[in-house]
């Protein structure tokens, strides 16, 4: 290597990881602004822990309990709809504005526009007849299976609502067994219960 | 291989495009450059066949981009940016800014043929690739400018 040519590598400008991180948040703002993004995701906190949000064009497609695998969640999502995925909070505004007045009891009902791309068929009526039950009420499996027109599928209910991708916002945790007993959740019993109390619909 | 969720293409190809866009047209211009790049990336994504070769890709771009700064840029009245050709005084980063202003001044197929090569690191080929032309192109432009930048460059 010739002098010349050491002293280009040796003075190459450097990389600057703040400007260029700076850069890349602009873009990712600027294409959840302007359109170009399919997808829209960021971290929203939350009393129960931090939850990953997520947005498509026509609604909230996701919010996980399980943040530390946002990552294996949007490589499905870039596989199953659209590798146009950016981070952008102010996409999920309203999402994080919403549940902050769920969590300080100062809303009832979220009015959010929701995608249910992924669920399909009876999971998808299952979820939807779950989104119908009111703020503080309680329901069975065996009532969600029937309103979802399949009475005894009370197994496949349960599998739906543990598969719930937008928990809290679709109140799968308003959903107990017969006789009162929390049954399952996708989140951890701990954080339904939680929700039930929040919410005045558990004694104690 | 599926293709990545964009963010994490971004964020894996952000520093060496900021880089590569810093040497092609200087700190000031860069930040456009580069918001243009990945918007123009964002759009043609999904488009892009598996397994491509997203490095290769994204300089491409890149490159285009530059190009296109510079003409605008020659086509302004007053030349605006020659205050920010040298790269920030960043202490250790840079011993030699002025050899950079140099390659800046060179004609744009050599300039790109510099900072593919010293920038981003890549071979012959792949500079080929990213500028469109062939390997023996790519060698002559950068044969060119080093002779070049021999003849200004003193030291």
């Amino acid at each position: 290597m010739t002098h010349l040519e050491r002293a280009l590598r040796e003075s190459a400008p450097r990389g600057d990881a703040d400007a260029a991180a700076l850069a890349a948040r602009r873009v990712a703002a600027r294409a959840a602004e302007e359109g170009g993004a399919d997808i829209a995701y960021a971290i929203v906190p939350s009393p129960l822990g931090a939850l990953g949000g997520v947005c498509s064009r026509r609604g909230l497609l996701c919010l996980s309990y399980r943040v530390e695998r946002l990552d294996e969640l949007l490589d499905v999502l870039a596989g199953a709809l659209s590798p146009r995925i950016v981070e952008s909070p102010a996409r999920l505004d309203a999402v994080a504005r919403q549940l902050e007045e769920y969590f300080a009891g100062r809303r009832q009902r979220f009015e959010l526009p929701i995608d249910w791309s992924l669920a399909r068929g009876f999971a998808r009526r299952v979820l939807r007849a779950t989104a119908d039950v009111p703020y503080g009420n309680a329901t069975t499996y065996t009532e969600i299976a029937g309103r979802a027109g399949s009475p005894l599928a009370v197994r496949a209910a349960g599998n739906a609502l543990a598969a719930n991708p937008v928990p809290i916002v679709v109140p799968c945790h308003r959903v107990l067994r017969v006789g009162g007993g929390l049954g399952g959740y996708a989140g951890g019993l701990e954080r339904k219960r939680f929700l039930l109390e929040l919410e005045g619909a558990l004694e104690g | 291989m599926q293709l990545p969720p964009f963010q994490r293409f971004l964020d894996d190809h952000r520093e060496p495009v900021w880089r590569f866009l810093v040497a092609l047209v200087g700190r000031q211009e860069a930040d456009d450059c580069f918001q243009e790049t990945f918007l123009a990336a964002l759009r043609a994504y999904p488009r892009l066949r598996n397994g491509a070769n997203l490095d290769a890709w994204v300089l491409t771009i890149a490159h285009r981009k530059a190009i296109d700064s510079h003409r605008a840029r020659a086509r302004r009245p007053i030349a605006v940016a020659d205050a920010d050709e040298s790269p920030p005084a960043d202490g250790p980063g840079n011993p030699d800014p002025e050899l950079w202003g140099l390659v800046r001044r060179l004609p744009p197929k050599q300039r790109a043929a510099v900072a593919l090569r010293f920038v981003a690191d890549l071979p012959h080929v792949e500079a080929a690739r990213v500028m469109g032309c062939s390997e023996a192109a790519a060698r002559r432009n950068l044969h060119a400018a080093l002779t070049n930048l021999r003849k200004e460059w003193s030291r």
